[in-house]
């Protein structure tokens, strides 16, 4: 008899025994937040990621291109990577000025390229699928175009959000996306700030293997 | 007999060390006062009580369909290109982890945090090999550089003061001695990185695996639980059979319950849920990604209705944060895996009764446990039937787990049977209290560990009964 037999065959001889369980109702109702309006997920979402260190910045969809160059700026940033093949992408490719900050384009296998993005790359922006206002969560599925390491090596990551696609709850984000509908993608990740840990003492570091910072830009 | 059973034999000696150890004392107590505001602010705007009943609920739900739902998880899983494996022991489990590794000629394992690794002490497993296996998460990476066990299962170091991780980096690693936490948490960070890069495998626990999609939900603040699951060419997951659960929305309260009651976050920085290896256009992400349920003693527990609640149990750590016993003794007195009030109804299945049995006695029944459990583990119900479990040895009974009886003796069976027949017989009560009572003054000073710390009994000159007769007496 296999391992996986032998475990199978005492589970159902255990429950056998038992005459079956009696399984209480699964009452989802305490999780919904039906009267949080459009302005109060707002406070909320800037509220909780706030509280673990993310920058956040309003932007309109004619200026957060300007937006991110200040804040390369400001930020000192060597370089910045973001995808050639998104439309946000290419829109920053167009309207990129600073020589200093040069934009890094190239996204081939992680193997290629591993010592590169580790010891090179300083910061990167992808999209998001929207965000989550309770706990402050982005909801990031890898794709392709923006593969998984991109908003987990480099240092600092931004990320553009639609403030329009902004859900109270964790339950109601994934019911209204459909997520266990269209089937789950290889990776799909919630971000809520920066890298922390909390190890040594109980005292609050940021940046301990991922990212030191997070910076959400929110398009209104 | 394994050195984890050697080590709960010791429970005593190192509960008594650990009291007389006032940094230990300390340590704890200030990180458990801290975890326990911290976890009530974090509900403060819930209905507590009914999301509590919701995770149980959804536990329990998983757990009536346990079989079923294992066989739904490897199906799915494997329908997405993910290896799944069976291991009965811990020590199967390590060889599947092995034989993956020897087949990929892997040398260096990357870890990000697994209890069920701690488990099946894998490390060393490898280790005999020549597989190195590393800790990144930085509480698991500081007990790994001190050579020690977690001693807590969500905050494996905090029994160390920043004073004792400095001086320990600094002899380690060549860090300069400091108290400054941003300093020695970016020493991790650079010390880890070219690990991350080079590791030719990736290990990691899992905090729920959802049957109905086919993924692993992982939780983690610091980002090496992704490095370890999306850098290197193969990533491991390993756990119990019991952390399946049947939808994906069924991770919502789940999640809402285990970081709250854990550290008091609203959400940990990171959620990863995975659900195939890489696929051929994408760019990165492991090429191989295989499971390992591993059972360990669970499908035992399975055998029970009561004792089933165990497996209830999402890993959050709360009821260890509100032990009493557990603040004063901390993690490693406990000698085991899983220390605390958790551990105290897990470990005894997993290593049997008989080199357990004293788990279960080192706690008040306070209940602390059990208010705080965000699944409602009844902790002092199982508490008090293991220790039933461990005394009783009625042949008319059949034995529910392994070591049933084994702390029986007949000394304790022949006073209780006295005990019986003493207070079944009025004339044999009336014996022995007037006995009591005529010789009270040769009761012995010294009743064993009953007197260490109290005074011992002595019986009343007259015995209730007799007092009572004498009242009657003098009324007629």
């Amino acid at each position: 008899m296999t391992a996986r037999e032998a475990i199978l065959q005492r589970l159902y001889q255990g429950r056998e025994q038992q005459g079956g369980l009696d399984v209480p109702v699964s009452n989802f109702a305490v999780l919904e937040r039906p009267h949080w309006n459009h302005a109060d997920k707002r406070q909320r979402f800037e509220q909780a990621m706030r509280s673990v260190h993310t920058e956040i910045h309003s932007v309109s969809r004619d200026n957060w291109c300007t937006v991110l160059q200040q804040l390369a700026t400001e930020k000192g940033l060597h370089n910045l990577w973001v995808s050639p093949d998104t439309c946000h992408g290419k829109e920053l490719t167009q309207h990129w000025q600073l020589t200093q900050t040069p934009l890094l384009q190239h996204c081939p296998p992680l193997a290629e390229w591993k010592d590169e993005l580790f010891n090179q790359v300083n910061a990167a922006l992808t999209g998001c699928r929207g965000a989550i206002a309770e706990t402050g969560s982005l909801i990031l599925w890898p794709t392709t175009a923006e593969p998984r390491v991109i908003s987990l090596v480099p240092p600092v990551h931004f990320v553009l959000l639609d403030g329009n696609q902004l859900y109270s709850t964790l339950h109601q984000a994934m019911h209204q996306q459909g997520w266990a509908d269209t089937g789950m993608p290889t990776n799909a990740l919630l971000i809520s700030g920066p890298s922390k840990t909390a190890d040594i003492e109980q005292t609050l570091a940021y940046g301990v293997h991922g990212p030191k910072e997070l910076i959400v830009l929110v398009l209104e | 007999m394994n050195p984890a059973t050697d080590a709960v034999r010791e429970f005593t000696p190192r509960a008594r060390t650990a009291l007389d150890n006032p940094a230990v004392r300390n340590n704890f107590r200030k990180a458990m006062d801290g975890l326990m505001d911290k976890r009530q602010a974090a509900f403060a705007d819930w209905d507590l009580e009914a999301l509590r009943e919701l995770g149980a609920a959804v536990r329990l739900r998983a757990l009536s369909r346990l079989p079923e739902l294992l066989v739904q998880l490897e199906h799915n899983l494997q329908a997405r290109g993910i290896q799944v494996h069976w291991a009965e022991t811990g020590e199967q489990a390590c060889q599947i982890v092995h034989d993956i590794c020897q087949r990929r000629n892997a040398r260096s394992v990357i870890k990000g945090k697994s209890m069920v690794s701690e488990e099946m002490d894998l490390n060393a497993f490898l280790a005999r090999s020549g597989i190195e296996a590393l800790e990144s998460d930085l509480g698991e990476y500081i007990i790994q550089l001190a050579g020690e066990a977690p001693s807590h299962i969500i905050m494996p170091a905090i029994h160390k003061n920043t004073d004792e991780i400095s001086e320990l980096m600094h002899q380690q690693t060549g860090t300069r001695r400091s108290h400054d936490v941003d300093y020695l948490t970016a020493s991790a960070r650079s010390q880890l990185r070219e690990k991350f890069m080079r590791a030719d495998v990736g290990l990691s626990g899992v905090n729920f695996a959802i049957a109905a999609t086919g993924t692993l939900c992982l939780v983690e603040n610091e980002g090496n639980g992704r490095l370890t699951t999306t850098v290197p060419d193969c990533h491991i997951a390993v756990t119990g059979i019991e952390k399946v659960v049947e939808n994906l929305e069924d991770i919502a309260p789940l999640l809402a319950l285990l970081t709250r009651s854990a550290t008091g976050q609203h959400i940990t920085t990171y959620v990863n849920m995975i659900s195939a290896p890489r696929q051929p256009d994408e760019k990165d992400g492991p090429e191989e990604v295989h499971l390992v349920l591993v059972d360990s003693g669970r499908s035992a527990i399975y055998q029970d209705r009561e004792l089933l609640d165990t497996l209830r149990c999402i890993r959050c750590g709360a009821c260890m944060n509100h032990c009493p016993v557990y603040t004063r003794i901390g993690g490693h007195a406990y000698g085991t895996t899983y220390p605390g009030p958790i551990g105290k109804i897990l470990m005894p299945h997993l290593l049997g009764l008989e080199s357990a049995h004293i788990l279960p006695t080192a706690s008040t029944l306070c209940g602390a446990c059990e208010e705080v459990c965000p699944v409602k583990i009844p902790i002092p119900q199982l508490l008090q039937r293991l220790r039933t479990e461990a005394m009783d040895g009625d042949p008319q009974r059949p034995a529910h787990m392994d070591g049933h009886g084994s702390k029986r003796n007949w000394r304790e069976m022949l006073l209780w049977h006295g005990w019986t027949l003493f207070n079944s017989r009025p004339w044999a009560y009336r014996l022995g209290t007037a006995l009591a009572a005529r010789f009270r003054r040769w009761t012995p000073a010294r009743l064993g560990t009953w007197t260490r710390y109290r005074s011992a009994p002595r019986p009343a000159p007259q015995s209730l009964q007799q007092q009572l007769r004498q009242c009657r007496h003098k009324e007629s």
